[in-house]
């Protein structure tokens, strides 16, 4: 899966650090990358190397300490955060370990809140909604809550709303983790879909490395949150 | 994020926890309660206490008197006390005086207080009374409202009401007075002009002291019949309207007509005035409202007559009234303030217990601002179910107190008041207020769910 196409996220020399007290946490400590659009990306490394904390900085959910991201030309570290707040909105979707739906609402609900965010009309929402849930196989669930549903739906459930927006990014973390290696699978051949039919650019969080060898286009290694190693083209 | 998007979330963020909210709900709704009940108390008693004065005639009036001749008012000229010409200087409150009252703003009628004695027969039976001039618009009073009979048919009837205790004296059974005569007997005071003598037949001649011109007057005895067509209980705006007592009454066009020497009560000021201008001793002025009354009798004061308003004697009831309104509502107001706590309390809960929801609405793409406007739509939507539930709770307690009011006034045989009055205007400061407060109270959770960081919120525990 080669794509030649141009950069779809650029990191520049990027840090994140906690304060602890006296000390620092360099959770990112100075790292620079580029991801062409409609890339499979994997970002490996053993617990605690920053990978979520490199992942929610490409999603906008965090600010670096220093450094620039640029995705599609603009800076994220530049931006305030209603423009942050857009840029979630419309360019990324995320999806998580945890699913991370909202218990009280319906699937339907769920699926439906980024597009209430982007303030797409009613009618059109519906669609978007519809589709999305179509995508994932969900389509005869809309009205169960998260509780009434499996891990695997859920996470389906999940990835449904990170695309209800048409994004062109997919951001994952560890969305296998939670799940056995069967609905797993699953998952991660919906991911792909995105990725082939779709032509996302996905960028995806995981421990198995057997799994990032199997789907991701190119693995990146972080330890210490510094790059270890960059994985190219199979 | 839209209006509409952002009231249907907060609508079942709201039902979510159902108890949780409507117990902070009704909190709110206890707070307006009593918000309401102590204002409408307020407005009720203010209402009853100024429906019943402004009925009584008495707060739109003003009685207007010549200046006291010992006081001193336009030149502090004060050697000049023996001076009996001094006088002169005083204003006669005479007809060109009423008429320029007549022109004032808002002066509904002026009329001068006409009372004299007279003798009343009724076949054998006669009595002397005092008979009082009635314009009108004294119909109004509520001693009209229980009569036998009928009020005067026209302004110049011939016609007489009688009060009760008066009747007795002529009648065993006053009723059986309605429709019959009875003769006035009363001294008519008379211009002489050129010697000639009115009607009638001279009881007494005077030259006008003082008068270098031949005027002068007569002072001749009248009879006149009029027919009893009424007869009340009490006098009419409990007597105090005229400021005297009058046992019974007549039309004032009749009374003024009658022109009797009585009207003028010392003899040196019936010597002063020429007799063929009639000067009043005191004019009654009625105002459209009691709110006109202060700034009539600057008017006429400044005309240089004296004047007298129970309106403003009463000055310090309204302000009682004023401040009674304040205290009633700081302490509905108490009520509604820690109902706002409830607000601050449970949003704050509801912030702490959806960290999580929050961080994922970010992360979905929600902006620090819908967030909070998602707060604040719940504060606001709690305030406004809140005003709406303590407005309809305080008209019930309302109802309530006055029901219960009304069982004892009847007990102590009182007619039913209402003393509970929920106006519009408080319906709407109630609810809004409600809102307001509610949306002050949610500022703080509001504030607090928009600053939260997604990450650490995101961040399982
Ligand atoms: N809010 C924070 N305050 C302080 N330190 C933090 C904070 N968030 C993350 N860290 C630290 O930053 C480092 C990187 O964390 P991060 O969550 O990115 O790791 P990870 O690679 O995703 O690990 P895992 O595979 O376990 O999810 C860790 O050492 C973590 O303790
Ligand atoms: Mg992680």
């Amino acid at each position: 899966m080669t794509q030649n196409g141009e950069i779809a996220i650029r990191t520049e020399d990027v840090r994140r650090h906690y304060a602890m007290g006296a000390s620092t946490i360099p959770a990112v400590d100075g790292i620079s990358l580029e991801m062409r659009a409609g890339e499979f990306v994997a970002l490996l490394g053993s617990s605690g190397s920053g990978k979520s904390t490199l992942l929610n900085l490409i999603a906008g959910l965090d600010r670096p300490t220093a450094g620039a991201i640029l995705v599609q030309g603009r800076d994220l570290a530049q931006m305030d955060s209603e423009e942050l707040a857009r840029y979630r909105r419309h360019t990324v979707g995320m999806v998580f370990q945890s699913f991370n739906l909202i218990p009280t609402m319906t699937l339907e609900e769920n699926v439906e809140l980024p597009a209430r965010f982007a303030e797409v009309d009613r009618a059109e929402r519906k669609e978007l909604v519809r589709a999305s849930l179509a995508r994932v196989g969900l389509s005869a669930r809309v009205t169960h809550r998260p509780s009434e549903m499996s891990g695997g739906e859920q996470q389906r459930a999940a990835l449904a709303r990170a695309l209800v927006n048409k994004p062109s990014i997919l951001l994952a973390d560890e969305p296998t983790g939670n799940l056995d290696s069967k609905t797993g699978t699953e998952i991660l051949n919906l991911i792909r879909e995105c990725n082939d039919a779709l032509r996302m650019t996905v960028v995806m969080v995981t421990h198995e490395r057997a799994l990032a060898e199997k789907y991701a286009a190119r693995m990146i290694f972080l330890s210490d949150g510094k790059l270890a190693g960059n994985g190219g083209p199979r | 994020m839209k209006i509409q998007d952002l009231l249907e979330l907060a609508g079942r963020n709201l039902r979510e926890s159902k108890l949780r909210n409507s117990l902070t709900t009704l909190g709110i709704g206890v707070g307006v309660a009593s918000l309401v009940a102590m204002l409408s108390l307020g407005v009720g008693l203010q209402e009853l206490a100024s429906n019943r004065l402004t009925r009584s005639g008495l707060f739109d009036q003003i009685a207007v008197y010549s200046r006291p001749e010992f006081r001193g008012f336009r030149s502090g000229e004060g050697g000049d006390r023996e001076n009996p010409n001094r006088g002169r200087d005083l204003r006669p409150l005479d007809k060109a005086a009423r008429l320029e009252i007549e022109k004032l703003p808002n002066v509904v009628e002026v009329y001068p207080e006409i009372r004299f004695t007279s003798e009343v027969r009724f076949g054998e039976k006669s009595q002397f009374t005092y008979v009082g001039g009635l314009t009108p618009s004294a119909k109004a009073s509520d001693a009209f409202e229980k009569m036998q009979g009928t009020f005067f048919t026209s302004p110049n009837a011939e016609e007489v009401i009688l009060q009760t205790r008066f009747a007795k004296t002529l009648a065993d059974k006053p009723e059986d007075l309605l429709g019959h005569d009875v003769t006035l007997r009363y001294a008519e005071r008379q211009a002489l002009s050129s010697g000639a003598s009115g009607g009638g037949s001279p009881a007494k001649k005077a030259d006008a002291a003082g008068d270098s011109g031949g005027e002068g007057f007569s002072v001749v005895r009248r009879e006149r019949n009029v027919r009893v067509v009424g007869i009340i209980e009490t006098e009419p705006f409990g007597g105090m309207r005229s400021f005297g007592r009058g046992g019974i009454f007549i039309p004032l066009n009749l009374a003024e007509k009658l022109a009797p020497m009585g009207s003028s009560s010392s003899v040196r000021e019936l010597l002063r005035t020429s007799a063929s201008a009639t000067t009043f001793q005191t004019l009654m002025v009625r105002m459209a409202s009691p709110t006109h009354v202060m700034a009539a009798e600057k008017a006429i004061e400044d005309m240089g007559f004296s004047t007298f308003s129970i309106m403003e004697a009463m000055r310090n009831l309204r302000r009682f009234f004023a401040v009674l309104d304040l205290f009633l509502g700081i302490f509905g107001s108490v009520a509604l303030a820690v109902a706002s706590l409830g607000i601050i309390n449970t949003l704050v809960m509801s912030v702490l217990e959806r960290r999580r929801e929050i961080g994922i609405m970010k992360a979905l793409g929600a902006s620090d601002r819908d967030v909070r406007r998602l707060f604040f739509a719940e504060a606001g939507s709690m305030g406004l179910l809140g005003g709406l539930l303590g407005v309809a709770l305080g008209w019930v307690i309302g109802k309530a107190i006055n029901f219960g009011t009304n069982i004892y006034l009847a007990r102590q045989e009182f007619p039913p008041e209402k003393i509970w009055s929920v106006p519009w205007w408080l319906v709407a400061g109630a609810i809004g207020f409600a809102v307001l407060v509610s949306l002050a109270a949610g500022l703080y959770p509001a504030s607090r769910a928009a600053k939260l960081d997604p990450v650490k919120a995101l961040r399982y525990e």
